[in-house]
């Protein structure tokens, strides 16, 4: 592929500037990983149905105190984190479904795949995205460590490592001033973050917790589930950790609608990037 | 003047557009038809299969799932499937206190084989103190008590043609009495035993009384309970379905249940 190894911005001050930011490696895992992470994320709040309670340690069943735990009374559905409690009728532990059907399933039918209760699709849908998953990702990882888009475009230079900076880049994200001109080509030192974060610390985590749940692989590699501290540990992980996947979609997808969606999108479906006009000022 | 990019008529029309795609939510029960179909059911069970090819040709086949000690137990050990077979044959058993049970080994072996609980525990025991995995999340660890499966195959004499192993039990479900299987590996591996007691009690019913399977590297579904006998077959076509086990034939379980 002929591509520019680094955004390039033509010189000159012809606008608008176009700058190719994406090659195309990076299109094809974004829009795997966005319908790869949506299934895993449905199917396995379907796998989640069938026992809606989360535990710490190496064991956790109906007569374990559960950390987390989703239920119904029969009136009611509700949510309890440790003490804490709410109502969640409607949404979690009581529902009703799209026949107009009162359910009593933690998650909601529009939130799982499939959308009635059934963990032996659940599981088949997960286990196999599962694969695309990790195949994925380690592919990109490897293209990232040697096609220099990691020392391109994620490596957090030193100055930006510095408090001030990342305050102030944080003060513009709060007020919605993005980046403009020549800057919005690179990520700021936010994205930098956020993107190393879900590429080499959450994605990992979610594949190392949920072969830690597999009592094949904990025969085989005691060792990996001995890290999360036990079986029921590594499952209380993963859920978390997918729930800072949510956490991080929510924000990239706000992102993206308020930098300007369909030049965000077009780059990362063509990979050219219609760069701001500068507001013309220091950046 | 520049601190704010985004005008409010824009963000405000950027909002309508979430909710058109809020809109889309009813094409979600699209997914079920895609769910059904049955070539993308034939896709996604591959997933099964690179799993169990992968763990079977990356991992130690003879690893030992951890053993635990007795400050590990749960407090309370929760059964899973059935906990109270049906039936007036099985209630008599229960009644007697088991006396007249028998297991069967049979199949493609050179003596069939039957025994009487008596028999079992006058040969060499084994006892293990292990996590009981359910396919739905929950975990327990409990101690088990029983024969080596190996024990009774190699009195029995595996022929070559052997290739898996099924379980018969007294529990019925619906239509059919459970069943399970599973290949040589699992079936010789040290830690595979049928156990008669648990937390060095007499097996509860509920978990399995007189006799259940301990497969330590699978999910609780292969875990036979109330066993009534072990066959040795050269294929699983001809066991129910031929998935080879009561879930795996009526909702697709996956056969191999290490993951």
């Amino acid at each position: 592929m002929a591509a520019p190894e680094i955004p390039v911005v033509p010189s000159g001050t012809a606008p608008p500037a176009r700058v190719y930011r994406h090659r195309l490696p990076t299109r094809i895992w974004h829009w795997i990983n966005a319908i790869t992470l949506l299934i895993l994320l449905m199917s396995g709040l379907m796998i989640f149905n069938a026992h809606p309670r989360l535990y710490w340690g190496e064991y956790g069943a109906n007569p374990d105190p559960a950390w987390l735990a989703i239920g119904s009374t029969p009136k009611t559905g509700y949510l309890r984190v440790g003490e804490w409690r709410i109502e969640t009728t409607g949404v979690l532990g009581r529902w009703t479904d799209a026949a107009g059907d009162e359910q009593t399933w933690a998650i909601p039918g529009w939130a799982t795949i499939p959308t009635s209760y059934n963990l032996a699709d659940g599981r088949r849908w997960h286990l196999f995205f599962a694969w695309v998953l990790a195949i994925g990702l380690t592919l990109y990882m490897l293209w990232s460590l040697f096609g220099g888009h990691l020392r391109k475009n994620l490596h957090v230079r030193r100055a930006e490592w510095s408090p001030r900076h990342i305050w102030r880049d944080i003060r513009d994200h709060a007020r919605l001033r993005f980046p403009a001109g020549e800057a919005a080509a690179r990520y700021n030192i936010l994205q930098k973050l956020s993107y190393i974060s879900v590429i080499f610390i959450m994605l990992p985590l979610m594949i190392a917790t949920g072969l830690s749940m597999s009592p094949g692989f904990n025969a085989a590699a005691p060792w990996l589930v001995d890290l999360f501290g036990g079986r029921q540990s590594a499952r209380s992980i993963h859920f978390l950790v997918a729930f800072g996947l949510v956490a991080f979609f929510l924000v990239h997808i706000v992102m993206v609608l308020l930098a300007g969606p369909v030049n965000e999108v077009r780059s990362m479906v063509t990979g050219w990037f219609r760069l701001p006009p500068d507001r013309g000022e220091g950046a | 003047m520049n601190g704010i990019i985004l005008p409010r008529r824009q963000l405000i029309a950027r909002a309508g557009g979430l909710a058109a795609a809020a809109g889309a939510l009813p094409l979600l029960a699209g997914c079920d038809a895609i769910n059904d179909a049955p070539a993308v059911r034939k896709i996604l069970s591959m997933g099964e299969v690179m799993h169990q090819h992968s763990q079977r040709a990356l991992t130690d086949r003879n690893a030992l799932a951890r053993e635990f000690t007795r400050a590990d137990l749960s407090p309370v050990f929760r059964p899973n499937g059935t906990r109270l077979p049906e039936g007036a044959a099985y209630a008599a058993h229960a009644a007697r206190g088991f006396a007249d049970w028998r297991v069967t080994v049979s199949g493609l072996v050179n003596k069939p084989l039957s025994l009487s609980l008596a028999d079992l525990r006058a040969m060499p025991q084994r006892t293990q103190i292990t996590r009981h995995d359910c396919v739905e999340g929950w975990s327990a660890i409990g101690e088990w008590t029983g024969v080596q499966l190996s024990r009774l195959l190699a009195a029995a004499g595996l022929r070559d043609r052997a290739r898996f192993i099924v379980f018969r039990c007294a529990d019925r479900i619906g239509d059919a009495n459970y069943y399970e299987s599973c290949d040589l590996i699992d079936a010789l591996h040290p830690q595979t035993i049928l156990a008669w007691a648990l937390n060095r009690q007499v097996l509860p019913i509920a978990n399995g009384a007189p006799l259940r399977l301990r497969i330590e590297r699978q999910l609780g579904y292969k875990h036979a309970k109330y066993l009534t006998g072990i066959e040795a077959v050269a294929s699983l076509d001809s066991i129910g379905s031929g998935k080879g086990g009561y879930w795996e034939d009526r909702v697709d379980y996956e056969w191999y249940a290490g993951i």
